[in-house]
């Protein structure tokens, strides 16, 4: 069915027809609204329809671009339009078979430049894919106009800089989009534009007596930035033949709406993740009003969202090589949130949050967009059943606990990125990259000097001598180095993101928050397993250093043995816990710039190789740059009583000092988790409930094929924990030999897949 | 044993250095400790290896814990203590916790008390053992578990002791003994090509199966795990300074378990193979 066809039976129908509820309707509640009019569903995925024709070839199309794409990078880039929202002619994949419009540029996969961020950024990103950047454009922003990235190096202060360029504190958003702010897209859909924009007067015109001081002239200023803004994005939608002024009235119209609002942030904005929010159910009444007067069928209804989910597969960001370094596989986290229990105690799983997993069938498996489902024991068996499903088929969910984050941040949170948990539209984030807790230990040993370069980095304090390193005193000056660290760390977020704001301020998106929201300054923490068993090591075993011409500690002997964080022994995880606790105190005890809440995490995406790449020999025994462990997992192989017993030591971990998440990923095989598919399904399930039991947060969960195993023969590095399970007996995959290996790839999926 | 390496598991579990232990308490010999999913029993569990085992079955792939010598000291308390850290995760999991080994059943005054602290703290218990030493399985132990994975090598008393070197009736007689008890069993059974895979072997296995009958037919037998040999143990042998006896025995193939698992299914049984 097309589009128009779709709307036009709706045509002069009121927008808000059969919708129950008052409060939403006086001012923006879209959770009120929600919460007023959408209908839990407790059944299973039966009802679920495949790919309509249309879908499989739209799909089909951009498909045969992607090769190429992996190939040169990226497809296509326009270098000449640095973006804005009305920056673009309107672009189409195939004009008049889509029922979902809008890309970022005029042509599919064709990647913008978004200056404001850094000039740096693009120069490189365009350079390293072997284009020229236009003169002009570089003229503008590195004469006319300043750049975030150029304002913050303006502020930097020498330790900074040290400490940056060590690689103690990596991957700040200096140089790009700080990202992970999730605009409350649903209320272009429920409201219109204009709605919005008379809401946004309306607030600006509240401070517009008094005395000016500082904050009430950038509130005033930042309004009108918004306003603007959502005049753009009207103006964006009407060059794609929708006048979005008005709410939705059909079902279509509020996934376009809602799309538009998400496009125009992608358009304005390369953030480091750009995350979607917590639309499914939204959607839903939409959906649901549709069919039950007629106009929509259960196929139809998949198609819609088949469509949406297609645009947002082909988010693309011009970045460079070193960026991808840390962040690797082009990532854009356009995050979704689904399921999750409502504080009145009903789930808030639709219809809808099936047809959002149901994507992964219709389209294949991908890793956007990022979805992500809200767990809790009371979850419908049915969503249960489907999602344990869909991750042993695709490996392509990842799992928060709804019970840790609901009574925090209430029903209506959305996840940003991968872990950071916000209130849609009330909350955002400073994100903060995160600092490196191994190479900490390590400056504590050496007096502040870097194991590698030999520079004066942190404070100098006597380094450690004796010819076997002492606990007490190890201890003593780790927390001194984690001081300064903490110290040095807030000063460099708080310039990034006062310059963030004056520079490259996320209009749009904060024009879909409310206009006070609650800031959190989201830090973190990387090589925690690393510094953890390192001190376990000193603890309980006999650690000596051996120091190079230099005098630095660049070697570490062992005599004995220690326990290691991620085998549920208490030995070793209350260390964890301790610097998880001991870091948090420390950054707590530095003003924010507007006085964001402290937060932190415990995760590293995939920059727990970059880090180890930069760390020394550790007295863990790890080896001078081999990578950490991923997040909050245990390292590599020294977890040696399963997935539930690293799970748990990951769980013990404390929510209330790292509430901007902490993050777990795991692998097993369908052959782990069972015989039947029945027994892995009630497994997997079994695995997620005992985890949100047990206070864990967060669980990547890697369901293995056969490719995947042969992958990991030949990429061990990136399977450091892959456990297989033959007949009742598990191992370390990547320990076996070539031969056992090879052996376990041809037991494990022998006819049973 | 010439340049034997024995390997001790990291516990986590304080072991006591002397046996028995100083205030008399009740100490087992355990070999380690892992909490596994799909594997010993239904859902996620605490599955504890007791070290020591009269078996030699010659494909065995855990010969690390054939001599008790090679665990570790452990409390009752200690044990309990260890496995309550896993319980939420358990419980919420739909599992619960399995003794294996080894042969569990040859420290049957600890498993005894584990198994009745296990049950007291509401888990579902399991009991993996070979039956040899059925005999020393108290009613009490028994009363306090709720599945017996009951290991029979083979059905053919020469066979049985080629493969274990031991007798097999103890094993059928405790076997019979669960039956007329009602205590529920899942069967397991290893397909070993050249070894077990007669099929006058396997049917008279399924004989003695059908015997206790089906749980949904007023049986015992819930189900029959088949499971095909593997050669994973290999590098612990060599490990162990230990000559592996089947060298040139190749795993057996989906066609061969297959084959075998209809003798079961043809006999109203149900059954998984892996």
């Amino acid at each position: 069915m097309s589009a128009s066809v779709l709307d036009a039976t709706a045509t002069g129908m009121d927008p808000w027809r059969g919708f129950a509820g008052d409060v939403w309707r006086t001012g923006i509640a879209v959770r009120d609204f929600i919460q007023a009019n959408y209908e839990p569903y407790a059944g299973d995925a039966s009802f679920l329809a495949g790919p309509t024709e249309r879908t499989a070839g739209i799909w089909a199309k951009l498909s045969a671009m992607f090769p190429a794409e992996r190939e040169r990078g990226i497809y296509d880039v326009d270098a000449g339009t640095p973006s804005t929202i009305t920056s673009h002619q309107p672009g189409y994949i195939d004009k008049g078979n889509e029922l979902i419009v809008g890309l970022q540029t005029d042509a599919p996969l064709r990647r913008a430049i978004i200056p404001n961020g850094g000039w740096r950024m693009v120069e490189g990103g365009l350079k390293a894919y072997g284009y020229a950047p236009d003169p002009a454009i570089a003229e503008i922003f590195t004469k006319y106009r300043k750049t975030h990235n150029a304002g913050v190096f303006d502020a930097y202060t020498p330790d900074i800089l040290a400490a940056r360029k060590s690689h103690i504190i990596t991957g700040l958003p200096d140089a790009y989009g700080r990202g992970r702010i999730i605009g409350d897209y649903r209320r272009v859909a429920l409201y219109g534009v204009d709605q919005l924009i008379t809401a946004k007067q309306a607030d600006k015109d509240a401070c517009a007596t008094g005395d000016m001081t500082e904050q009430t002239i950038r509130r005033r200023e930042e309004l009108s930035e918004q306003i603007r803004a959502l005049a753009e994005l009207k103006q964006m939608a009407a060059s794609y033949g929708s006048d979005i002024s008005g709410p939705a009235t059909t079902g279509r119209e509020a996934i376009q709406w809602l799309y538009f609002a998400y496009l125009a942030a992608v358009k304005e904005q390369n953030g480091a993740a750009m995350s979607l929010g917590r639309t499914s159910t939204f959607i839903d009444v939409y959906l649901q009003r549709d069919i039950a007067e007629g106009r929509l069928t259960e196929s139809g209804a998949q198609e819609l969202v088949d469509d949406f989910v297609i645009k947002l597969r082909i988010v693309r960001f011009l970045r460079t090589p070193e960026y991808d370094e840390l962040f690797s596989g082009d990532p854009t986290w356009v995050t979704e949130s689904i399921g999750g229990i409502g504080t009145d105690g009903r789930p808030l799983v639709t219809r809808t949050s099936f047809r959002y997993l149901q994507t992964l069938y219709n389209l294949g498996p991908a890793p956007e967009p990022n979805l992500t489902v809200f767990w809790s024991p009371q979850l419908p068996q049915g969503f249960k059943d489907f999602c344990a499903q869909v991750s042993i088929d695709t490996s392509a969910i990842q799992y928060e606990s709804d019970e840790l984050m609901r009574p925090r941040f209430g029903d209506d949170t959305a996840i940003a990125c991968c872990v950071s948990a916000m209130a849609v539209g009330k909350q955002m984030q400073f994100f903060g990259a995160r600092v490196n807790l191994a190479k900490t230990l390590l400056y504590a040993i050496n007096g502040g000097r870097d194991e590698n370069s030999g520079a004066q980095i942190g404070p100098a304090l006597p380094p450690i001598e004796g010819e076997v390193l002492d606990y007490t005193q190890v201890a003593e000056r780790f927390d001194t180095m984690m001081d300064w660290l903490a110290a040095t760390y807030v000063n460099a977020l708080n310039i990034i993101h006062f310059m963030h704001d004056k520079y490259a301020y996320e209009r749009i998106e904060m024009a879909l928050h409310d206009t006070d929201v609650l800031r959190t300054l989201a830090c973190g923490i990387a090589g925690l397993s690393v510094a953890t068993d390192s001190l376990s090591a000193i603890k309980h075993a006999t650690v000596r250093p051996v120091r190079d011409e230099r005098c630095l500690a660049v070697d570490y002997t062992v005599d004995g043995e220690f326990p290691t964080y991620g085998n549920n022994d208490d030995r070793a995880d209350t260390i964890a816990v301790g610097l998880v606790e001991s870091f948090m105190a420390k950054i707590r005890k530095h003003p924010t710039y507007r006085n964001a809440v402290h937060t932190q995490s415990v995760l590293t995406i995939t920059s727990n190789v970059v880090y180890g790449k930069h760390t020394g020999n550790t007295p863990d025994g790890r080896r001078a740059g081999e990578p950490f462990a991923p997040g909050a997992n245990p390292m590599n192989g020294r977890d040696k009583h399963g997935m539930v017993a690293a799970a748990l030591s990951v769980a013990k971990l404390p929510y209330e000092h790292a509430q901007d998440g902490i993050s777990l990923t795991t692998t097993v095989t369908p052959n782990g988790l069972g015989n039947s598919r029945a027994e892995q399904v009630r497994n997997l399930v079994g695995v997620l409930d005992g985890y949100t039991a047990t206070d864990g947060f967060h669980m990547n969960v890697n369901v293995l094929n056969r490719a995947t195993l042969q992958d990991a023969m030949a990429h061990p590095e990136n399977y450091p924990q892959l456990t297989i399970r033959v007949s009742g007996y598990a191992v370390n995959f990547v320990r076996l030999t070539k031969e056992q290996q090879a052996d376990v790839i041809s037991r494990t999926f022998h006819g049973s897949l | 044993m010439n340049g034997a390496v024995i390997h001790r598991p990291d516990l986590g579990i304080t072991p006591v250095g002397a046996h028995p232990a100083p205030h008399g308490e009740l100490v087992a010999s355990v070999h380690s400790w892992d909490v596994v999913t799909a594997a010993d029993g239904p859902g996620t569990r605490f599955v504890t290896f007791f070290a020591g085992c009269h078996l030699r079955c010659l494909y065995c792939h855990n010969p690390d814990t054939w001599e008790g010598r090679n665990g570790q000291h452990v409390t009752v308390d200690d044990l309990v203590a260890k496995m309550l850290t896993f319980k939420a995760f358990i419980t919420a999991s739909g599992g619960g916790v399995t003794v294996s080994g080894g042969e569990p059943l040859l420290q049957n005054h600890f498993v005894e008390a584990y198994l009745r602290r296990c049950k007291q703290e509401g888990m579902h218990t399991a009991l993996d053992t070979a039956g040899f030493l059925g005999a020393r399985a108290s009613d009490q132990l028994l009363d306090d578990t709720d599945l017996v994975l009951l290991d029979v090598k083979s059905s053919n008393p020469e066979t049985y002791r080629k493969v274990t070197g031991v007798a097999l009736h103890p094993t059928i007689t405790f076997g019979d003994r669960l039956a007329a008890r009602g205590n529920r069993m899942r069967i397991r059974f290893v397909l070993v090509p050249g070894l077990t895979d007669d099929p006058d072997n396997i049917a008279g296995i399924a004989d003695l199966a059908a015997r206790w009958g089906n749980t949904e037919h007023g049986g015992v037998v819930e189900q029959v795990d088949i499971l095909g040999y593997h050669r994973l143990g290999i590098a612990k042998y060599k490990e162990l300074g230990l000559r592996y006896p089947l060298a040139d025995t190749v795993p057996p193939t989906a066609e061969q378990l297959a084959a075998a698992a209809a003798h079961f299914t043809d006999r109203g049984l149900r059954v998984t193979t892996a």
